[in-house]
C-alpha cells in the first residue's frame, strides 16, 4: 500500500481540509440549513457506503435499512444505559454480527434472488423486532431522550463520513479492493486467481453494513420515538439506490453526486408541492432514466473520456470501457 | 482518485442553482396575516387517519375564521395564512418540514402532525423554538411526563391506561350487577397503541377479578380473524374486548356477525367511532361498544357534526376529531384573549385554559371526553365516565346480529 506517496496525500490533505472547513457550518446558517445538511450527509454515508460494497460487485442490496434500524433500536435500547460513544461501538457490533449471517447464508446467491431476499429481509427483522416486543417487552414504541442536539448529529455523521471515504480510498488501493475489481468483472476469472470470492464479498459487506447501522444509530436521537414501522421503513433502501445509481456507484465520490442534487430536489418539491410530491418525483426519475442512463459520473466519463486518451494515462481507479458498458 | 476541476464546478454550480431555487420558494409575504403551519401525512401509512381526525378540522377550522373576516387581534382582523407540507409517514421528514416552518416559512403557530411517532419527533423542535404543541393524535403512557418535560406541549387524547382502566371499571359495575359473567377475552393489534391498551387493560381487568380466558395479539394489517372469533366463541365470555385498528376493527365485526358470535358486550377498537362504521354495518353496529364517544344531544356538538358534513362531505369521527376541534377552538380564543400575534402571549393564555368549546369549557389536555361509548340509534353516544353529565344507558346486552343489508 502506498501511504506516503504524494498521490495519496495529495487528496487525502484536500479532504481533511474540506471536512474542516464544512465543520464550521452550524457558525453560518439556520436550524432548517442545518436539517438539510444532516439529510444530505446522511444519505452521503449510505449511498456511499450502499456503493462500496454494490459498485464493484454489482450486487443490488434492498437491505440498506435494515441496518440503519438495527442501529436505530441499538440506540432506543441501551442509549440510557451508558455513554453515547459506546451505544455506537455496540451499535456497530450489532450491525457486524447481523450482516456476517446475512452475508454467508446470501451472497452466495445472484441476481435477482439477491435483490428479493434483501428486501425481504427488511421485513423479516421488522417482523422479528415487532414480535419481541409484542411478546416479551409488551411495548411497542420505544422513547429515545438524549441530550444531543441537531449540530452534535451533524458533526458526527461528517466525521462518519471523512472515515468512510477514506476507508474507500484506502480500499481502491489495498489487495482487497483489488480483488473487488477483480470479481466486478468477472468472478470465475476471480476464482481461478485464487481468490476467496465469497469471503471478500461478506468482508466488504460487513463494512458497508456498519457505516449504516452507525448512520442509524446517529440519527436515532433525532426522532424521540421509535417503533418498527418508523426504523424499518423500506421507503430508505430504495432512495439510497435511487441516489447512488443517480451519482454513479462505480467512484468513490459518484453516490455524492447523486445525493446532493436529489436531495436537494425533494426538499424543493416536497416545500413547493406538498400534495404533487410523488407524481413529479416519478416524472424526475423518468426523464433521469432516459437522459442519464449512466449516471452523473456516466455523463461526465463520456465526456472526458476523448480527451484522456490523448493527453494522460488513465489512473488506477478508472474502469476500462468494456467494463462500462457492461454496467450500463 | 483525482477530481478534475470541470467536474467540480458543475458539481459547485448544480448545488448552487439547486439551492438558490430552494431559497427564492421561500419568498416573504408582505401583506399582515397569522401564519399558521403544519405538516402532516397526505401520503403513506397514516395518510387515512390524518384524513379522517385531523386535516379536514384544520381545513374547515381556517376556512371558516377567513370567513368570518379573519382572527380578532387588539380590534383588527387579521387572515390566516396557512403553510402546509406532507410529512410521508415519515418521522425524519416531519422533523425537517417543523424545522422548515420555524426557520424559513417563521410561521406564527404549528398544528401537530398526525400519529403518536410523529407527534413525539416534533415535540423537542417546537419546545426548543418556544411554539405551543397541541397533539391532538397522540396517545401515549408517558403523556403526563411529556407535558412536564415540554411545557408548552399538551397531550389531548392522554394515555393509553386511561381508556383501558375506565373500560374495565365500566365492567366491573356491570359485573357486580350480576348482568356479565367474570370471562373476558381480549385481544390486540400488535402496534404500539393495541400493545399500550392490551397492557394496560390485562391489569385492570385482573385487578377488578376478571378472568382472561384470551388474550392474544393479531398482526398489524390482518383483516382475516375468523379463526380467532371461533376459537373465542366457545369460551363462554360474556364480554369480548378487541385494541383493534380499523381494518381488523371492520373484519373482526363481519366475521363475528358472519360467525354469529354475539357476546353481551362487544368493544372493538379503532375505527368504530368512524362514520365509516356505520356506513358498512347499518344496523349491526347498534350495540357495538368503543372508545371516544359524542354527547350528540348536545347542541354545540351536533351542529360541530352538521358543519363537518356540509364542509368535508362526511361525518367527523367521534373520538380524535371532536378533541381536536375543542383544541382549535381553544387556540382561537386564546389568540383573541392574548390579543396579539405574540407567541409567549398566545401561550400563556393556552396554559390558563378556561375556554368555550365543544367539550364544555376546556382546558387542551383535559381528559372531559368520553372514554367508552356505544352505537345507539346511529349515533355514537358517551357511556362511560358514567358519572359525565349526558351520559347514556347502555344498550344491554348487545342485539342479535341481523343477516348482512
Amino acid at each position: 500500500m502506498s501511504i506516503l506517496k504524494p498521490d495519496f496525500i495529495k487528496p487525502v490533505g484536500l479532504g481533511a481540509v474540506i471536512f474542516a472547513a464544512l465543520a464550521f457550518l452550524p457558525n453560518f446558517v439556520d436550524n432548517y440549513y442545518m436539517s438539510l445538511a444532516i439529510s444530505v450527509v446522511s444519505f452521503a454515508v449510505l449511498a456511499t457506503a450502499w456503493s462500496m460494497f454494490s459498485g464493484p460487485t454489482r450486487y443490488i442490496s434492498l437491505a440498506t435499512v435494515v441496518f440503519f434500524g438495527i442501529g436505530a433500536y441499538t440506540v432506543a435500547v441501551l442509549g440510557e444505559h451508558m455513554a453515547f460513544p459506546l451505544v455506537l461501538i455496540c451499535a456497530a457490533l450489532a450491525g457486524t454480527v447481523i450482516a456476517v449471517l446475512v452475508g454467508f447464508s446470501t451472497l452466495r446467491l445472484a441476481g435477482v434472488y439477491f435483490v428479493i431476499f434483501t428486501f425481504g429481509l427488511t421485513e423479516l427483522v421488522r417482523q422479528v423486532v415487532s414480535w419481541y416486543e409484542v411478546n416479551v417487552t409488551r411495548e411497542m414504541g420505544r422513547y429515545v431522550f438524549l441530550d444531543i442536539t441537531q449540530n452534535d448529529i451533524y458533526w458526527q455523521l461528517l466525521a462518519l463520513f471523512a472515515i468512510l471515504l477514506l476507508t474507500g480510498f484506502i480500499l481502491a488501493r489495498s489487495r482487497l479492493g483489488f480483488a473487488l475489481r477483480i470479481i466486478g468483472e468477472d468472478e470465475t476469472v476471480a476464482k481461478h486467481c485464487g481468490i476467496d470470492v465469497t469471503r471478500v464479498k461478506v468482508a466488504l459487506f460487513v463494512l458497508s453494513a456498519v457505516f449504516m447501522t452507525l448512520t442509524g444509530a446517529i440519527m436515532a436521537p433525532r426522532w424521540t420515538y421509535i417503533d418498527p414501522v418508523i426504523a424499518f421503513n423500506p421507503m430508505l433502501s430504495f432512495q439510497v439506490v435511487i441516489m447512488a445509481l443517480l451519482g454513479g456507484p462505480r467512484r468513490l465520490l459518484g453516490p455524492l453526486l447523486g445525493v446532493i442534487p436529489l436531495t436537494l430536489l425533494f426538499e424543493v418539491l416536497t416545500a413547493s408541492f406538498p400534495n404533487h410530491f410523488s407524481i413529479l418525483l416519478g416524472c424526475v426519475f423518468m426523464v433521469i432514466v432516459y437522459l442519464l442512463p449512466g449516471g452523473v459520473i456516466g455523463l461526465y466519463e463520456k465526456y472526458r473520456a476523448p480527451k484522456k486518451r490523448t493527453l494522460s494515462p488513465p489512473d488506477g481507479n478508472n474502469t476500462t470501457p468494456k467494463s462500462e458498458e457492461k454496467a450500463a | 482518485m483525482q477530481i478534475s476541476a470541470k467536474l467540480r464546478i458543475a458539481t459547485i454550480a448544480a448545488a448552487t442553482t439547486a439551492l438558490m431555487s430552494t431559497a427564492t420558494l421561500f419568498g416573504a409575504n408582505a401583506q399582515e396575516t397569522y401564519r399558521i403551519g403544519y405538516a402532516i401525512s397526505k401520503t403513506g401509512p397514516g395518510a387515512p387517519g390524518a384524513a379522517t381526525s385531523t386535516t379536514p378540522n384544520y381545513e374547515m377550522w381556517v376556512k371558516e375564521i377567513n370567513d368570518a373576516g379573519g382572527l380578532k387581534v387588539g380590534g383588527k382582523q387579521i387572515p390566516i395564512e396557512v403553510v402546509e407540507y406532507d410529512d410521508r409517514s415519515s418521522s425524519e421528514e416531519a422533523v425537517r418540514a417543523i424545522e422548515r416552518l420555524i426557520n424559513q416559512d417563521k410561521v406564527d403557530f404549528i398544528l401537530s402532525p398526525w400519529g403518536t411517532g410523529m407527534n413525539l419527533a416534533v415535540a423537542p423542535i417546537l419546545d426548543r423554538a418556544g411554539y405551543a404543541h397541541l397533539a391532538g393524535t397522540a396517545v401515549t403512557d408517558k403523556a403526563p411526563q411529556l407535558a412536564k418535560r415540554w411545557k408548552n406541549s399538551y397531550w389531548l387524547l392522554g394515555t393509553g391506561e386511561q381508556y383501558a382502566v375506565e373500560m374495565a371499571e365500566f365492567l366491573k359495575g356491570l359485573k357486580e350487577a350480576g348482568k356479565i359473567n367474570d370471562k373476558v377475552a381480549m385481544i390486540a393489534v400488535a402496534d404500539g397503541f393495541g400493545i399500550e391498551l392490551s397492557k394496560a387493560g390485562r391489569k385492570a381487568l385482573e385487578d377488578r377479578d376478571f378472568d382472561l380466558v384470551y388474550d392474544k395479539t393479531y398482526p398489524l394489517g390482518s383483516q382475516d380473524l375468523a379463526t380467532i372469533v371461533n376459537e373465542i366463541k366457545s369460551l363462554g365470555a360474556d364480554t369480548f374486548v378487541a385494541f383493534s385498528y380499523p381494518p381488523g376493527t371492520l373484519g373482526l365485526t363481519e366475521q363475528s356477525r358472519v360467525l354469529g358470535f354475539n357476546p353481551k358486550i362487544f368493544y372493538a377498537g379503532v375505527g368504530t367511532a368512524f362514520p365509516l362504521y356505520k356506513n358498512r354495518f347499518g344496523d349491526n353496529a347498534q350495540g357495538v361498544v368503543s372508545l371516544g364517544g359524542a354527547s350528540e344531544d348536545d347542541p354545540k356538538i351536533a351542529d360541530y357534526i352538521a358543519r363537518h358534513v356540509a364542509f368535508a362531505d362526511r361525518e367527523p369521527d367521534r373520538w380524535a376529531s371532536i378533541v381536536n376541534w375543542a383544541s382549535l377552538q381553544s387556540l382561537q380564543q386564546a389568540i383573541e384573549r392574548a390579543g396579539s400575534t405574540d407567541r409567549e402571549a398566545i401561550n400563556a393564555e393556552l396554559a390558563k385554559g378556561g375556554f368555550d368549546t365543544i367539550l364544555g369549557t376546556y382546558k387542551p389536555g383535559d381528559q372531559t371526553f368520553w372514554q367508552v361509548g356505544q352505537w345507539q340509534d346511529g349515533k355514537f353516544v358517551g357511556v362511560a365516565p358514567t358519572s359525565m353529565e349526558g351520559a347514556h344507558e347502555l344498550v344491554f346486552p348487545k342485539p342479535e346480529w341481523k343477516a348482512a343489508q
